[in-house]
């Protein structure tokens, strides 16, 4: 078993990192849907789920159940074997992409391997190619189990989302053009590395300035690949039931429900990642003050909810609140005493910080925007962004083309 | 076979086996959908093929344009004319003939060729040139920048062309 561990060390990890990120990811998806009703529910003054557990927070846990023990009709007539296919290839294609992305700049030590966060080595150099060819098959998901269904409201939601997808895959792949100049690669890591050429610039180095048309074309067309508001056609529940997946219950629905929340995740990764600076702090370099951020985010944070937990209705709420606030506190205050591990969470804490923030811009679109007409759509995709997107790319092509020719540095 | 089963051999084996029975499954399959999943995987399992010599970006490329784009339209097709499963009509088995003959034809001259060339086809597993992104630019871009772009001219004229066939008459 010693020698195995050893001659395999390599493959273990990966198995590991493997599991732990399916583990995390699924948690993340699960409370990510809590997260989404919560906000949408405050906009429209409602309170959202807050029955099962303290604030709703065992929301989650009772919709899993759910998902697991309800009945799972197959519609008559349907296609079983394409009918069984798509939520796998939904699910399979949504998780294999967060393979690609790198979650930090720093291995761990352990057991005298260097372990880098996230599953594909960080020298992956069709990294963003890579990502576009697992979203690229994304498509088949959404468009076979429409077609497989045998019912007319599915087919015209897979219809309408192959349609939407080839539309908006070209914007989507011209809009990261720019970005990939600049860089001068395909590589995840290099990309963010490029972003980081004045350390003292911090945030003004980031590519979304020079490219701010690129992440308006990336953003919108991306929100359309995961069929999101204002861009959910495919599922739209006032003209067509539930689109594409209304024949489908049970966890094969809940299958396509984690693969669209995780395509969301994915999207917010790569709009950090390239647009946003990934791991890179929004502060110049010399300002080592701001290691202390996440401390200063965490602590204040935990004592928030100790407080909240203390006047909380019900008897479960006033243990858990209290408990999960002092474990939320406690990790910022192990921070400040543990240097060398602070230091280590900078990157991810920056990275997962932005992922955040774009999964509430996510939300807050669903909570804010009306549904794009089908027409509208379409000429959205076809009239704005590809051509601004394309230019983009000539625009940026001829700046670096300049840059090289009159040479600045 | 006097070669032992390297990782990559075994690799290769199963992605040429896995587009193998993709490519045969599309002709026997009676519904085009399942016709167009198969090709799928005959496209995947290229673009694995691919990969295995170390050509990366042609790898990505062949899924993101024909695994993604170009598949995607045949299903979208497919799904709008709402195609059902096909019959079998006589024609074919008087194709079966001739087809047979030009199947043994073209099976014996691959075979042939790859009996031939062993040596040199297994020496060009190793291309530096072509694996890296920049290598296919300059050889799109410089060496045969005019035979690119006259291609892309052809596909221009392709979409005008079905653009004016889809133009509505005007009244």
């Amino acid at each position: 078993m010693k020698s195995f561990l050893t001659t395999n060390a390599e493959l273990v990890i990966t198995v590991v990192k493997i599991a732990l990120l399916l583990f995390i990811v699924l948690t993340v998806n699960a409370y990510l849907t809590w997260f989404e009703r919560k906000v949408v529910a405050h906009m429209q003054s409602r309170w959202g789920p807050h029955r099962v557990g303290p604030h709703g927070l065992l929301q989650p846990l009772a919709d899993g159940v759910k998902f697991l023990f309800k009945e799972d009709p197959t519609p008559a007539g349907a296609d079983k074997f394409v009918y069984y296919l798509a939520p796998l290839l939904a699910l399979a294609l949504a998780l294999t992409s967060l393979a690609l992305i790198p979650f930090g700049p720093d291995p761990i030590h352990l057991f005298g391997q260097d372990i880098y966060l996230g599953i594909a080595p960080l020298d992956v150099n069709i990294g963003i190619l890579a990502l576009f060819a697992i979203t690229a098959m994304g498509v088949y998901g959404v468009a076979l189990a429409g077609w497989s269904s045998n019912s007319k409201y599915p087919l015209l939601g897979g219809l309408r989302s192959s349609a939407q997808m080839i539309s908006y895959e070209l914007a989507l792949t011209m809009s990261v053009v720019g970005v990939l100049l600049m860089a001068g690669s395909f590589n995840l890591k290099k990309i963010i590395e490029a972003q980081a050429h004045h350390p003292e610039w911090g945030i003004f180095g980031w590519n979304v300035w020079p490219q701010i048309l690129g992440f308006f074309c990336f953003f919108v067309a991306a929100v359309a690949e995961t069929n999101r508001v204002p861009f959910d056609l495919p599922e739209a529940e006032s003209e067509l039931v539930a689109g594409f997946h209304t024949e489908y219950a049970s966890f094969k629905f809940a299958m396509f429900f984690i693969a669209e929340y995780t395509s969301m995740i994915t999207v917010s990764c790569l709009c950090a990642i390239m647009f946003f600076g990934g791991w890179l702090s929004p502060f110049p370099a010399s300002w080592t003050f701001t290691h202390y951020l996440p401390s200063a985010i965490l602590i204040p944070f935990g004592l928030w909810v100790i407080w909240d937990g203390m006047r909380y209705e019900t008897i479960s709420g006033r243990i858990i609140l209290p408990g999960l606030g002092t474990a939320i506190a406690g990790a910022g205050a192990a921070l400040i005493l543990l240097p060398g591990v602070n230091l280590f969470i900078q990157g991810p804490f920056w990275l997962l910080s932005k992922i955040l923030v774009f999964l509430f811009v996510y939300v807050w679109m669903r909570g804010t925007l009306p549904r794009f007409r089908y027409d509208q759509l379409m000429a959205f995709g076809w009239k704005l962004l590809l051509p601004l997107s394309i230019a983009n790319v000539i625009v940026t092509s001829f700046v670096i083309l300049a840059r090289m020719t009159w040479g600045a540095k | 076979m006097g070669r032992e089963m390297t990782a990559p051999l075994v690799v290769f084996f199963v992605l040429a086996g896995l587009a193998v029975i993709g490519a045969v499954s599309l002709i026997l399959q009676k519904h085009p959908i399942h016709s167009a999943l198969s090709l799928i995987v005959v496209m995947i399992a290229l673009a694995g093929l691919y990969l295995l010599l170390g050509a990366e970006f042609v790898a990505a490329v062949q899924i993101i344009v024909y695994g993604g784009a170009i598949m995607v339209l045949f299903v979208f097709v497919i799904m709008l004319l709402n195609a059902g499963v096909e019959e079998h009509t006589s024609i074919s088995k008087m194709a079966g003939a001739p087809g047979l003959l030009l199947v043994v034809a073209l099976a014996g001259l691959v075979a042939a060729t790859i009996a031939r060339s062993t040596d040199s086809i297994q020496g060009t597993i190793e291309t530096g040139e072509m694996s890296s992104t920049l290598g296919i630019s300059n050889m799109i871009f410089k060496e045969f920048v005019y035979p690119f772009e006259l291609t892309s001219f052809l596909i221009l004229v392709a979409v005008l062309g079905a653009t004016v066939l889809a133009q509505r008459e005007k009244s």
